[in-house]
Formats: C-alpha cells, sequence, structure tokens
C-alpha cells in the first residue's frame, strides 16, 4: 500500500511481533520445564494413555499449515489462508478428541501428575492456536473486504504467529509423545 | 491533549485527556504518576512494619496482617513503584533522547500503562476480597498451594501480577522496538545516549523474565484452581521448582530495577562534571554483560536449599561475576568525575548519593554470594538491610537524581534547591539509619518476616534505630512532596537547557510539544547538542 515498502528487517510490527515470540517462547520453556522434571512420575500413565498414531495424524496437518500460510502470504491467496484455518480447525478437533478420550478414562488435571503436566502445556498451545486461528479468521475477513488496504506486516506478522505456534507443536508433541513412545 | 496539559491543567486532562491519550510523554507521566500513588501506599505499609518492630512483644498488627503487609510492600514496590517510575522516566525521555517524535506504537503504549495500572488494582482489590497475598513477595510453596493458602490472597497475586505483566511485557516490546529502528539519522547505537542503551538492555531483560513469572504463575492457577500438583510436595509435586522458576525471573528483575537507574546516573555525572561519560563502551558493554549474567545468577537466592556443593559453587562464582561489570560503571562514574567542573546541582548530589549507598548494597551482595557466609544469614535481617541498600539507596536515589534532573524538563520548572538539599539528607540520614542495622540483626540471628521478637537478644536497639530510621525516609519524602508542590506554583522557569546538557531532549522546549520535534534531528556524535553549542570543535568523546 506504501509508496517506499518497508525492509521486512526494518518493520516496526514485525520486529515487535518478533521480541513478542521471543517472549512467548521463554513462557512455553517454563511449562516445558516443569513438564521435564515430572517425566519420569507420569511416564506409565502416558504410555497407557496417550494416542500417540492419532495424534500425529493431526500433528501433520498443524506441519502442514506451516506450508499453507507461507504459500498464502507468498502469494497473498486468500484460498491457502482458508486451507490453513482448516488445517489448524483440524488439529484442535484432534486435541478435543484426545482430551474426550482422556477424561472419559479418569485423567483430570488434579488426579495425578501427569493429567497436571499434560494438561497445562497442551492447553496452554491449544489455546495459542486459538488465537492464532482468530487472527487468521480476521486476515481473512480483512482481506476478503478490503484486500489493498491490508499492509504486508499483517500478512507476514499473522504467518510469524502461526509458524511459532506450529513450532512450539513440534517441541511439545516431541517431549510429550514421543519422548514417551520412543527411546 | 499534551504533558503541557497534564501538568498545568490538571482539571482539564483528568476529565478527557487521561482515558485517551496515547502521546508518550503523557503516558510516561501517568507512569510515574502511577508509581508514587502506590509509593505512598507501600511506604505507609513499610511504617506500619517498623512500628510493630520497633520494640520487643509489639502488639500494633495482628501476625495475619503483620504477613500481609510484609508481602503487599515487597509486591508494591517492585511491580508498582520502581518498574512503573523507571518505564515511566523510559517512556518520557527516551522517544526524546533519540530523536524520535513517539515510541514505535503508542496505543501499545497506553494499552500497557492501563494493564500494568489494572494488575496494580487487581492485587489490591484482595484486601477487600478477604486478605491479601501473606507468602512473601517470593510466595515459596507449599506456602501458596491450597491447602496452606486457603482464602483468595493468593489468587489475586496471580492475577494482578499476570496482567501487570502483560503490561510490562508489552511496554519492553515498544521500548525495545523504538530504540532499534527508530533513531534519528546519525544516531547509530554506538552514539546512543546512555540512558537509552540501559533502556534496551532493560526491556531485553523483562521480555526474558517476565514470561517465566507468567509460566509460573499459571502453574500456580493450575494447582489452586484444577487440583494440579507442580508445586506441592504432599502430591508428588516439587516445591523447589517455583524457587527456580520465580528467581529465574526474580534475579534479572533485579537488574531490570538497577539498568536505568544506572543509565540515569551516566547521563547526570558527566553532564554535571562538565566532561564526557569515561568510557562509553565499556558502561555500554558492562551493561550488555550485567544482562546475560544475570540469567546466570538466581540460584544464589537458593544456597540453603541444598542444591549440592558443584551448583552451589557455580552460583556463587557467577554473582561474584556479575560484581565485576558493576564495579566496572562504578569506577566509569568516578573516572568521569575525576578532575570535571563539577556542579553540586541537585541531580547530582542525588547521584553522589547514589554511587555511596550504592556501593554499600553492591558490596553486601557479593558477600551474600559466598556460599558459607549466605548459609548464616540466608532469611536473615542481613539479607533485608542488603536489598534496601541496593533498592532505596540504588534505585530509588537514581530517580531522585533523575526526577531532579528531568522535572524542568517536564515541567518547564526547577525543583527548589533548599528543600532538595533537605529532602537529599533526610532520605541519606534516613536510609542510613532505617538499613544499615538490619545487617547487624541479620548477622546476630533475627530472621526476616517474624512478627514480633522477645526482649534480651540484643536486638532492641538496632530496631528502635531502624524504625526511627524509617520515619526519617518519610520526612525526606515528604520534603519532596512539599518541594514539587511548590515548584509546580512558583518554581523557577527552567528554560529549554537548563543544566548545559549534552542529549537531544534538552534541544526541546520545556515541556516538549506534542510533536517533540519541529525537524527530525540529525546528530553527529554521542553528545548532539554539545556539538550543536560547538559548531567548530570536535567532541572528544
Amino acid at each position: 500500500m506504501s509508496a517506499t515498502p518497508v525492509p521486512l528487517r526494518r518493520d516496526p510490527n514485525l520486529v515487535g511481533i518478533g521480541l513478542f515470540i521471543a517472549s512467548e517462547s521463554l513462557f512455553f520453556l517454563g511449562v516445558v520445564i516443569a513438564y521435564g522434571v515430572f517425566r519420569e512420575q507420569g511416564l506409565a500413565t502416558a504410555k497407557a494413555q496417550l494416542d500417540l498414531g492419532r495424534t500425529a495424524i493431526f500433528s501433520a496437518l498443524l506441519f502442514a499449515s506451516s506450508g499453507t500460510v507461507a504459500r498464502a502470504v507468498a502469494t497473498r491467496s486468500r484460498a491457502w489462508l482458508a486451507l490453513t484455518v482448516a488445517l489448524g480447525a483440524a488439529f484442535l478437533i484432534g486435541q478435543s478428541l484426545e482430551y474426550v478420550r482422556l477424561l472419559g478414562a479418569g485423567l483430570r488435571p488434579g488426579t495425578e501428575l501427569f493429567g497436571t503436566t499434560f494438561f497445562t502445556l497442551t492447553g496452554l498451545h491449544a489455546l495459542h492456536v486459538l488465537v492464532g486461528l482468530a487472527l487468521l479468521s480476521t486476515l481473512l475477513g480483512a482481506s476478503t473486504a478490503r484486500r489493498s488496504r491490508v499492509g504486508a506486516s499483517a500478512w507476514e506478522g499473522i504467518a510469524m504467529y502461526w509458524h511459532f505456534v506450529d513450532a512450539v507443536w513440534v517441541v511439545v508433541f516431541s517431549v510429550v509423545y514421543l519422548g514417551t513412545f520412543v527411546g | 491533549m499534551s504533558t503541557f496539559a497534564l501538568v498545568h491543567r490538571p482539571a482539564a486532562f483528568a476529565t478527557a485527556g487521561v482515558l485517551r491519550t496515547v502521546d508518550h510523554k503523557d503516558i510516561g507521566v501517568m507512569y510515574v504518576l502511577m508509581g508514587v500513588g502506590f509509593l505512598i501506599v507501600g511506604g505507609i505499609e513499610a511504617l506500619l512494619l517498623r512500628v510493630q518492630l520497633a520494640t520487643p512483644n509489639e502488639r500494633v498488627l495482628d501476625p495475619s496482617t503483620y504477613d500481609q503487609l510484609f508481602t503487599m510492600h515487597g509486591l508494591t514496590m517492585i511491580f508498582l513503584v520502581a518498574v512503573p517510575i523507571l518505564v515511566g522516566f523510559a517512556n518520557y525521555v527516551v522517544p526524546l533522547q533519540i530523536g524520535a517524535r513517539d515510541v514505535a506504537f503508542p496505543r501499545l503504549n497506553a494499552l500497557s500503562f492501563w494493564l500494568s495500572l489494572f494488575g496494580g488494582v487487581l492485587l489490591y482489590l484482595s484486601f477487600v476480597a478477604g486478605g491479601a497475598p501473606d507468602a512473601g513477595w517470593f510466595a515459596y510453596a507449599p506456602l501458596t498451594e491450597p491447602s496452606h493458602a486457603v482464602g483468595s490472597g493468593m489468587d489475586w497475586y496471580i492475577f494482578g501480577l499476570a496482567v501487570n505483566g502483560a503490561g510490562t511485557i508489552i511496554g519492553a516490546i515498544n521500548l525495545a522496538v523504538t530504540i532499534l529502528l527508530m533513531r534519528c539519522p546519525g544516531m547509530v547505537m554506538g552514539r546512543a545516549p546512555m540512558f537509552t542503551w540501559m533502556v534496551l538492555i532493560t526491556s531485553v531483560l523483562i521480555l526474558g523474565a517476565y514470561p517465566i513469572l507468567t509460566s509460573a504463575l499459571v502453574m500456580l492457577l493450575v494447582d489452586r484452581e484444577l487440583g494440579g500438583r507442580f508445586f506441592d510436595p504432599a502430591g508428588g509435586g516439587n516445591a523447589t521448582l517455583w524457587q527456580h522458576l520465580f528467581w529465574s525471573f526474580g534475579h534479572p528483575e533485579v537488574y531490570v530495577v538497577i539498568l536505568p537507574a544506572f543509565g540515569m546516573i551516566s547521563e547526570i555525572v558527566p553532564v554535571f562534571s562538565g566532561k564526557p561519560l569515561f568510557g562509553y563502551r565499556f558502561v555500554a558493554g558492562s551493561g550488555i554483560a550485567i544482562g546475560f549474567l544475570a540469567f546466570g545468577v538466581w540460584a544464589h537466592h537458593m544456597f540453603a536449599v541444598g542444591l549440592g556443593d558443584a551448583e552451589n559453587a557455580f552460583f556463587s562464582a557467577t554473582s561474584m561475576l556479575i560484581a565485576v561489570p558493576t564495579g566496572v560503571k562504578i569506577f566509569n562514574w568516578l573516572a568521569t568525575m575525576w578532575r570535571g567542573r563539577i556542579r553540586l546541582e541537585m541531580p547530582m548530589v542525588f547521584a553522589l548519593g547514589f554511587i555511596a549507598s550504592f556501593v554499600v548494597g553492591g558490596l553486601t551482595g557479593v558477600s551474600l554470594g559466598v556460599v558459607p557466609l549466605d548459609l548464616y544469614t540466608t532469611d536473615s535481617y542481613y539479607v533485608v538491610g542488603h536489598l534496601h541498600y541496593v533498592l532505596f539507596g540504588g534505585t530509588f536515589m537514581a530517580v531522585f537524581a533523575g526526577l531532579y534532573y528531568w522535572f524542568p524538563k517536564v515541567t518547564g520548572r526547577f525543583l527548589g534547591h533548599r528543600l532538595g538539599l533537605a529532602h537529599f539528607w533526610l532520605t541519606l540520614v534516613g536510609l542510613t539509619l532505617a538499613f544499615l542495622p538490619l545487617h547487624l540483626l541479620g548477622i546476630e540471628g533475627m530472621p526476616r518476616r517474624v512478627w514480633t521478637y522477645p526482649a534480651g537478644l540484643g536486638w532492641e536497639w538496632p530496631n528502635l534505630i531502624a524504625t526511627v530510621g524509617s520515619f526519617v525516609i518519610a520526612a525526606g519524602t515528604i520534603a519532596l512532596a512539599l518541594n514539587v508542590w511548590r515548584s509546580l506554583r512558583t518554581g523557577d522557569r527552567a528554560g529549554d537547557d537548563p543544566w548545559d546538557a549534552y542529549t537531544l531532549e534538552w534541544s526541546t522546549p520545556s515541556p516538549p510539544p506534542a510533536y517533540n520535534f519541529d525537524a527530525i534531528p540529525t546528530v553527529r556524535g554521542k553528545r548532539p547538542l554539545w556539538d550543536r553549542k560547538h559548531p567548530d570543535r570536535t567532541d572528544p568523546s
């Protein structure tokens, strides 16, 4: 929209979002450390209760959404953006199914340490996915209604946040699921 | 709306401007006013604590109230006084110093302020909701678990600090982006004023530290509201985990509230010595070193936990190490003064007071880094004496120096010199009386956070002197309030550049217009205003 585009490295919005993501990473680091501290105590329950296969499939959908959002930004494509929202929503549905199953088996944040750490870590991530979906949907709506007025920082910034949400899940999935069943 | 309206037509500002202003100068002043408001509350809490401790077997407060008051005193002074006041100074001064018209995100700036304030209000609502948090400002588990903290005080602690912290994090992002991207032409980082440098490092520290506190608060919330077991040893949890997480935040936080103070002193000492800052690169570099080391010293708060000799030795070593860059700064200030034309105006007087009292707090800090000495004095009044020397003798003395320095810029009027001297001497004598005897008490074995103590332990005199000292500090603060009140009404006009200073904020009118600069300045050295006053000379700095 502006005549002389600011290089992305010097765009205040993107630098600001970068710093925000850095601080968010430390927030998750705290919770991941806590999960690690109590991992041994929860391992037996984790092995018995977690569904690695199904979660891996839904995780793949979330990982794929990083690719679709990158396509969306590169081509300013609303179709790719809509696909990203769909993939993110599918991941959340997968998480909900996992939660329903675990809650049905009697696991609660208060029943044992594994419940405490599992629901806290994955719940906080799910909240971030939800925020990301709200941002993507807003971008989708805004770019439909007044396409020319949505600036580069909105596309790039929201995509950065979405990549971050995805990257956190790489860590969480590795620690919680792969860490339980592999090795 | 502008700072001019805020200062000169406060009623008009209060009715409309305060809610919608996004001007960095207004928000800076509002942050400082928030800090002052909570300073009065936290100060009264401190006086009540000191009255209770003045003599043995005192019964002014009941034990439960006492616990709430020392917890709220600590939380207030750190989160609602020191941080907001320093962020307020940064908000006001940094855009002016770097030749910008505002911060990078003015509306986010207003959000930061209101979140910080709202967090403070939430924390204080605990008093009317059945009792304030009472587990100390660092709230060790399991005192905070539902089994031990039955009221809602700890929940207000969680929400108050989380909301306040969100405001502080957003503010730090804003300041960091402003400093990184909005400096005027010619102002590379190697020419940025030292206060701006220290605010940048502080912002990075906030972004590294506060999120860890937030994650610990979320875990505590899960424990309290969802029956979680993170910090509950009875349920298999780990109380030490809270200590690690809290101090991973808490020790960087100490540097969050001292680095901007270092920045203020690094502005004031050169101006009133008539010289450039000695060793600019070392002052900036030592700040960066402190920033890194700040994240590697947290367990020196935990020597008595029994982490093990290797861990204790490591954190003892890093704690010694962080004293080195701090000492570098002290020597840089002294060398700046060396053979300078020193003008003992009030900012400089407070800067000297800062250096003297901060050195005491710094040295006792090093002594606490020695594991055997720490094991003897941990959780005693020795620690309380140390931290008050650093935070009051350090941060607050520097804030007072900064207040006398920048007040003429903000209001257009000087603060009075005689009342200023009264404020200074009452503060210096008061803090010596209030905090020096605490070291003695600690060495004699008086634990911190006890509600009262029996007679005959040799604790009577130091406690009485400390209580007298706390009231002397209060008297000094009243002198400051009088000074501000008189100055706003009848103070001497200051003009644009009353101190013959070096940095760009003094090139604007006092108070500066909403847009700060008619034209964005271009700078060619570390002291742009000096360059402008001496167009034919090259800055020796």
